[in-house]
């Protein structure tokens, strides 16, 4: 004992204790490898059903993420077509969803799932919170057709804001539309913005149509031309309006035929 | 009692039409699967109401179109009539006549949905619907040829199940 606390045995306890805990580590080491040996199938199994179970819950949140998305973009667009409505107050709107497009190439129609039953006639304008879209052109009880005015036979009466001067609005196969009859004398720039006339009745006044991107100019022709970038971007619309307490003029009649 | 399967048929292949379809473009063209669909139907043998699919298809893509409701029904009863006439008389090879129809008929669809919108007073360039509608809509159909006549065909069929040889 007294050789022990005078340290003469320290040396020799070191070696002792050092020897211990290498066979104890050895031993330790053996028995975590082979309990990780033993019980590592229950914990792969339990692993994948683990993993098996989050794996569903992402999906399932994943679908959760693209419904919001969805939801958000269509409350961003019904909120923006709130704002437009709540900002002319004079007309009454029929919101309705696009819900098909016209079978046939050669035409630049939409199917809505609004009619008649929510009090939609032929020949209501329709627009969005960005400007004209087009107008009715057959009405069933719960569904009518919209001929936009990319349409080839589309023809809306325009005034250029800059030049205060009337002018017309055709579409196209392609779906680009173009400015005509407008008086040579003209200063039309790019960037001019397009708006409705009123002029014949078939639509109200001062709605958004598009701005100018070019001008045509020759001088053996009577009107310039212009190419017109409409405002509404008529390969995604989802939701529009109809203006149910416009009622379009049929000025056909006053019209001298041919 | 099968061939009532016409109604959901014909009612489903507009509804995509309108809905699916003619939202994918090439160009300006889109494809037509109600025509495909009728080239497919008329050209399996025993099926002897592809006449009257024809008129209820073209009735129907009249009723939703705001094209004039001639174009499509004597669009699709030509394409059946090409059909039946490839079919019964010329050819035995159904792909290489299912190509055929979708081609001419596409073609017949577009010369006379230009003549009809010609009287109804809208002047349109004929070398852009050549080059915009026409030619795409030929490739569209080509593409969607061969998948609707598989189907038709599995659809024949079930419709004209063929007697078991004892």
């Amino acid at each position: 004992m007294a050789l022990a606390l005078g340290g003469y045995f320290s040396s020799g306890s070191n070696v002792f204790t050092t020897s211990l805990i290498t066979v104890q580590s050895w031993f330790s080491s053996r028995f975590v490898a082979l309990q990780d040996f033993l019980t590592a199938p229950r914990d792969i199994a339990s692993l994948r059903q683990r993993n098996s179970e989050l794996e569903g819950e992402v999906s399932e949140l994943q679908a959760q993420v693209i419904q919001l998305q969805q939801q958000a973009g269509l409350t961003e667009t019904l909120a923006a077509l709130v704002d437009f409505a709540q900002a002319r107050p004079e007309n009454r709107y029929e919101a309705a969803a696009v819900i098909g497009r016209d079978p046939s190439p050669f035409l630049q129609y939409v199917i809505i799932n609004r009619g008649s039953n929510s009090g939609i006639l032929r020949g209501m304008p329709v627009v969005t919170n960005q400007g004209l879209v087009g107008r009715v052109d057959a009405v069933i009880a719960d569904a009518a057709r919209i001929q936009l005015i990319t349409d080839p036979a589309s023809n809306v009466n325009v005034r250029l804001q800059n030049a205060e001067v009337d002018a017309s609005l055709v579409g196209s196969l392609t779906g680009d539309v173009t400015l005509q009859l407008v008086p040579q004398d003209i200063s039309v720039q790019p960037g001019d913005l397009v708006l409705t006339s009123g002029l014949g009745g078939g639509y109200p006044p001062d709605l958004i149509v598009g701005q100018v991107v070019n001008v045509r100019t020759r001088d053996f022709d009577l009107f310039q031309q212009a190419s017109v970038q409409p405002v509404v971007d008529f390969t995604r619309l989802q939701i529009v309006l109809v203006i149910v307490n416009f009622k379009p003029v049929d000025i056909s009649p006053l019209i001298p035929a041919p | 009692m099968r061939n009532l399967i016409a109604v959901p048929v014909i009612i489903l292949s507009v509804i995509m039409q309108s809905s699916i379809v003619s939202r994918v473009t090439l160009l300006s063209g889109i494809a037509d699967l109600p025509l495909v669909m009728l080239a497919a139907w008329a050209l399996q043998d025993d099926v002897e109401t592809a006449w009257h699919w024809a008129v209820a298809t073209g009735a129907l893509v009249g009723f939703v179109s705001g094209i004039s409701w001639l174009v499509p029904l004597v669009s699709y009863l030509f394409v059946v009539g090409l059909a039946q006439m490839l079919q019964q008389r010329v050819w035995r090879a159904p792909l290489l006549a299912m190509f055929t129809v979708t081609f001419l008929g596409t073609i017949g669809l577009s010369i006379c949905s230009l003549v009809v919108l010609r009287f109804a007073g809208v002047s349109l360039p004929v070398p852009d619907i050549f080059g915009l509608l026409t030619l795409p809509g030929i490739l569209l159909n080509m593409l969607l040829a061969i998948p609707v006549f598989a189907v038709m065909r599995d659809l024949a069929r079930w419709v004209h199940p063929v007697p078991e040889v004892e």
